[in-house]
């Protein structure tokens, strides 16, 4: 079973890279796919984040909110993603 | 030019390294072996999606539901591909080939603000040595954290399971300050896939129609910075 998983990850993971390989020379999309295109990953990074972060800790879902604010907040003042990590994990870490 | 690639690609594996190690420590805990894990890095080589393939494993959901995820999650990947592809356009196939392999969020971000090399000489052996450095940080850091994930203990093991969103919101939070009406796609998509599990949706299922709905508001709030 996982290994169904990891192969069809791994083949859908490589068809969005490697297609632009070879049509990029001939391509020309409509405006509003454009749109939609660039607005899918921030559509999915916030599909990933909520609700999912409260399943953190599976019965305390606000430590898993606090641990995003933090996150939130460093990511907003410009501070280096791996420690936006770091200082998440710590979060939850110090208030579990 | 190979080794100004690796200097260029350190802060990736320095970056990389830590996020891989949280991967592997949660794929162990998801049920992977250590086999499992570390190919899955290999294979697939997708920070965001191993984290959500290695969640959803341990939620029990289905292989397609994962597969569908993966793809739609992915699918950034097409455009970032484009855009560098775009830049390429003079180089063989050959070449493009492995580029388009190893792009990432973090090796397409280094090689954008690098585009002269794609028309110097050896140019896309620079291009190499950033995917290189970070696809051998990322496969090691997994495999590391497949390993410590036994000793590491259980309050801290645990409190990693933020990292995963963390590093999504890390991701989100820039584009946010630069553009507002991000936020609001990323707001909808969120409210799109809270709806959707409350309908009894499985978490699969709801992230695929969250990402999909919720990023088609894009088409509308995007406009006027396209035009």
């Amino acid at each position: 079973m996982i290994w169904i998983i990891i192969i069809g990850m791994a083949i859908v993971t490589m068809i969005p890279r490697i297609i632009p390989a070879f049509i990029v020379e001939k391509l020309q999309f409509r405006d509003w796919v454009n749109r939609w295109l660039s607005a899918i990953p921030y559509a999915a990074l916030g599909a990933l984040i909520f609700p999912g972060i409260m399943s953190v800790k599976a019965d305390q879902p606000h430590l898993g909110m606090f641990g995003g604010i933090v996150a939130i907040v460093l990511a907003y003042l410009g501070v280096h993603i791996i420690l936006v990590v770091i200082a998440a994990i710590a979060t939850v870490y110090l208030l579990t | 030019m190979m080794q100004k690639g690796f200097a260029k690609g350190f802060p990736i594996m320095v970056g990389y390294i830590p996020i891989a190690i949280t991967y592997g420590v949660l794929a162990k805990q998801a049920g992977m072996s250590l086999t499992e894990l570390t190919l899955m890095s290999m294979l697939v080589f997708a920070g965001a999606s191993q984290f959500m393939g290695a969640n959803m494993i341990a939620v029990g959901a289905g292989a397609i539901e994962i597969i569908v995820a993966t793809f739609v999650l992915n699918f950034r990947h097409f455009v970032m591909s484009l855009s560098f592809m775009n830049r390429l356009r003079g180089s063989a196939l050959k070449w493009k080939l492995p580029m388009s392999m190893g792009l990432t969020d973090e090796t397409f971000a280094v090689t954008a603000i690098h585009p002269k090399e794609a028309n110097m000489k050896n140019g896309m052996f620079f291009y190499a040595g950033i995917m290189v450095t970070a696809y051998f940080s990322w496969v090691a850091g997994s495999f590391l954290g497949g390993v410590v994930g036994e000793i590491i203990p259980e309050r801290l093991s645990q409190s990693m399971g933020i990292a995963l969103y963390a590093m999504f919101i890390g991701l989100l939070v820039p584009s946010v300050k630069k553009n507002k009406k991000i936020a609001l796609i990323a707001v909808l998509a969120m409210l799109i896939n809270a709806l959707c599990v409350q309908l009894g949706m499985s978490t699969g299922w709801a992230i695929v129609l969250g990402t999909i709905i919720g990023g088609s508001a894009g088409i509308f709030l995007l406009k006027e910075e396209q035009a």
